[in-house]
């Protein structure tokens, strides 16, 4: 047993008590790293033995040096009696689509493989004047696009700590596998559709996807800059709101963060559920899942344990005092998926026109007659599959000949979407609720290869989620059981805006309450190893 | 009336509006992806709106910060940003030809 297993609010306590060194927190998740996570993520990676099959492989790049240094002001600070801050000691790895000063930022592509940027995303340099150790970067699908984060330009990509032979969900994927096999308390993920719930949920982790423009976008690379939301990953509640307190807030550096006041979110934690009307939906028991030839949409059964797991949850809520309000109508769930097909790929569509070989990142090596020409191949060789779709259908959908077909009707579909929430906790309609509780997923963690050349059904892995992006508010998943394989199941509490305060404390009632479930002492794979040797 | 499909033509226009150039596997498997997306976003279309369904550009109304003072913030080392390009004189990026003769416009 030692500092890997601390909560990061453990750690944080006992380093600014003076109880703990944050250099031996820091060397113990070195250690971890080196125990569980194998080769990094690499352009040109070598060949995999079955030893390397079975590694975590969260990080492309592990940042020891820059950790130290940083550990090393934490102790200067404490020697001064300074206070070194809510995050004192406590190491946190960094999705790598995050600019940090002295690493290179790579989005998982290899149009970024060598983008070495001068200056710090804003949440990162939060969590480092907070007192986190920064201890490396981690990987994800490219771009973020995907839900697997298999399509990683930087291989191997991330194993599910609990079975490496699925996969992690993403696109915040190397997070949530850091967090889950304890390379650090804590990860820095990013949500666009469900990319830090759905690999939480995989996972068996906590991820909070914050209101937008609670946490600021300034030093994110962008995918949908209308739905994008930087957010914390925490193997607890607690946690997760302790990192969230330290990264939310104004930013002058991001017009569309808000101005409204950050509320106390540990001191909310404790409130209880008692009250509190907590609802369920019957569109959220299934997906609304199209044949690709047709378009025509069926009905599909999501997996049985998932539905299961939101009874339950709801039966421990309500035995603490909640109240569970059934049949609560979100018609528009549906078309979550087919909005966001547009919407997102417009907006990455939008933002990737600027990778050109010209003022950064990767250029081909190729002899070119003109610049047009320079344009074409250094696009065509720097970027993967995934962007590559992501330009072609978010420019279809977005021409001027189709526009009012497809984007314009998307924009207005995403308000219905919204109004389904905003009918849902209006405290003077019919439902008043504090939360609205689903599963995360339609599954638990797929196997690898399984979904990847799909990807529709891909983009489907996030039908539970994407309301939340789509909308604007915040919502949370938490760990609720293992399925029959022994994968986690994750379920999601939505809340209206700005009201992370609640969803992280109706969470919390049900962590606390479920303490001693059988479930909960089961540990992942990967940590499964280490204690062996 | 729209078409269903994206044809081989107009998919390469597309790839080529895009500055992209891809292979024959890159392209067969991306028009085949590319349809399906489009036969899964046919269920907008079935969608009726009322006239008064506004377009949602964010989720939430904007409760942004108001817009700072029109002031000059130098970053404090822009050599560190121009030493990011792949090819550089100076300070001034260095590129092809901007287009060869008889190909303007393309």
């Amino acid at each position: 047993m030692n500092t890997t297993s601390l909560s990061a609010f453990e750690i944080a306590r006992r380093v600014r008590a003076g109880e703990l060194s944050p250099m031996q927190v820091l060397e113990e998740h070195l250690a971890q790293i080196a125990a569980v996570d194998g080769i990094p993520g690499q352009l040109d990676p070598p060949a995999m033995d079955a030893r390397e099959e079975q590694k975590v492989h969260a990080f492309i790049q592990v940042t020891a040096d820059l950790a130290r240094k940083q550990a090393e002001q934490i102790q200067a600070k404490l020697a001064r009696g300074e206070d070194p801050g809510p995050l004192a000691g406590v190491p946190v790895s960094i999705k790598d689509i995050f600019c940090v000063q002295c690493t290179t930022t790579t989005a998982g592509s290899r149009i970024l493989y060598n983008f070495r940027l001068p200056y710090t995303a804003t949440t990162v340099a939060r969590l480092e004047q907070a007192g986190a150790l920064i201890l490396g970067k981690t990987n994800l699908d490219e771009f973020t696009y995907g839900s697997s984060s298999e399509s990683s330009a930087f291989q191997p990509h991330p194993n599910n700590p609990w079975n490496t032979q699925h996969v992690t969900g993403g696109s915040s994927g190397g997070s949530a596998a850091a967090v889950a096999a304890h390379e650090t308390p804590l990860s820095l993920g990013t949500d666009t559709g469900g990319s830090i719930r759905q690999p939480a949920a995989f996972c068996g982790v906590v991820g909070l996807k914050p209101t937008y423009g609670r946490t600021s976008r300034y030093g994110l690379i962008a995918f949908g800059s209308s739905l994008d939301c930087p957010g914390p990953m925490a193997r607890n509640v607690s946690d997760a709101a302790l990192m969230l307190q330290v990264l939310a807030g104004a930013d002058p550096k991001d017009s569309t963060s808000s101005i409204q006041p950050v509320p106390d979110y540990l001191a909310a934690l404790a409130e209880g559920v008692r009250g509190l009307r907590i609802g369920i939906s019957p569109d959220y028991d299934h997906i609304a899942y199209p044949d690709t030839e047709t378009g025509e949409m069926g009905i599909q059964a999501i997996q049985p344990e998932m539905n299961q797991a939101v009874r339950e949850v709801a039966q421990v809520l309500a035995s603490l005092g909640a109240e569970i309000v059934e049949n609560v109508p979100m018609p528009n769930a549906r078309h979550g998926i087919p909005t966001y097909f547009v919407i997102s790929r417009v907006e990455a569509a939008s933002n990737l026109h600027r990778f050109d070989g010209v003022k950064y990142g990767y250029r081909t090596q190729k002899p070119v007659q003109d610049l047009s020409e320079l344009y074409r191949v250094t696009r065509a060789e720097g970027f993967g599959l995934q962007p590559k779709l992501r330009i072609l259908m978010g420019m279809y959908v977005s021409a001027a000949a189709h526009s009012a077909h497809y984007y314009q009707k998307a924009l207005r579909v995403r308000s219905l979407i919204r109004a389904d929430f905003e009918r849902a906790f209006d405290p003077t309609g019919p439902y008043r609720l504090d939360a609205l509780l689903t599963p995360t997923t339609p599954t638990t963690a797929f196997r690898r290869k399984e979904v990847l050349r799909d990807t529709v059904l891909m983009q489907y892995s996030d039908q539970m989620t994407v309301g939340a992006n789509h909308a604007g508010i915040p919502a949370i998943s938490i760990p609720a059981g293992l399925d029959p394989q022994g994968l986690p199941i994750g379920v999601q509490f939505f809340g209206n805006d700005f009201r992370e305060d609640l969803i992280l404390q109706v969470a919390y009632a049900y962590e606390q309450a479920t303490q001693q479930a059988p479930w909960r002492q089961e540990v992942p794979q990967a940590l499964r190893a280490t204690e062996v040797k | 009336m729209l078409p269903e499909k994206i044809t081989r033509e107009m998919f390469d226009k597309l790839v080529s509006l895009a500055a992209l150039e891809l292979d024959e596997e890159e392209s067969e498997y991306l028009r085949t992806e590319l349809n399906h997306q489009l036969a899964a976003v046919k269920e907008l279309s079935e969608i009726q709106l009322d006239e008064d369904v506004q377009p949602s550009l964010h989720g939430i109304e904007c409760q942004g910060n108001p817009p700072r003072k029109d002031e000059w913030q130098p970053f404090p080392d822009p050599d560190a940003i121009l030493a990011l390009a792949p090819e550089r004189e100076g300070r001034y990026f260095v590129v092809p030809e901007i287009a060869q003769p008889g190909q303007e416009g393309q």
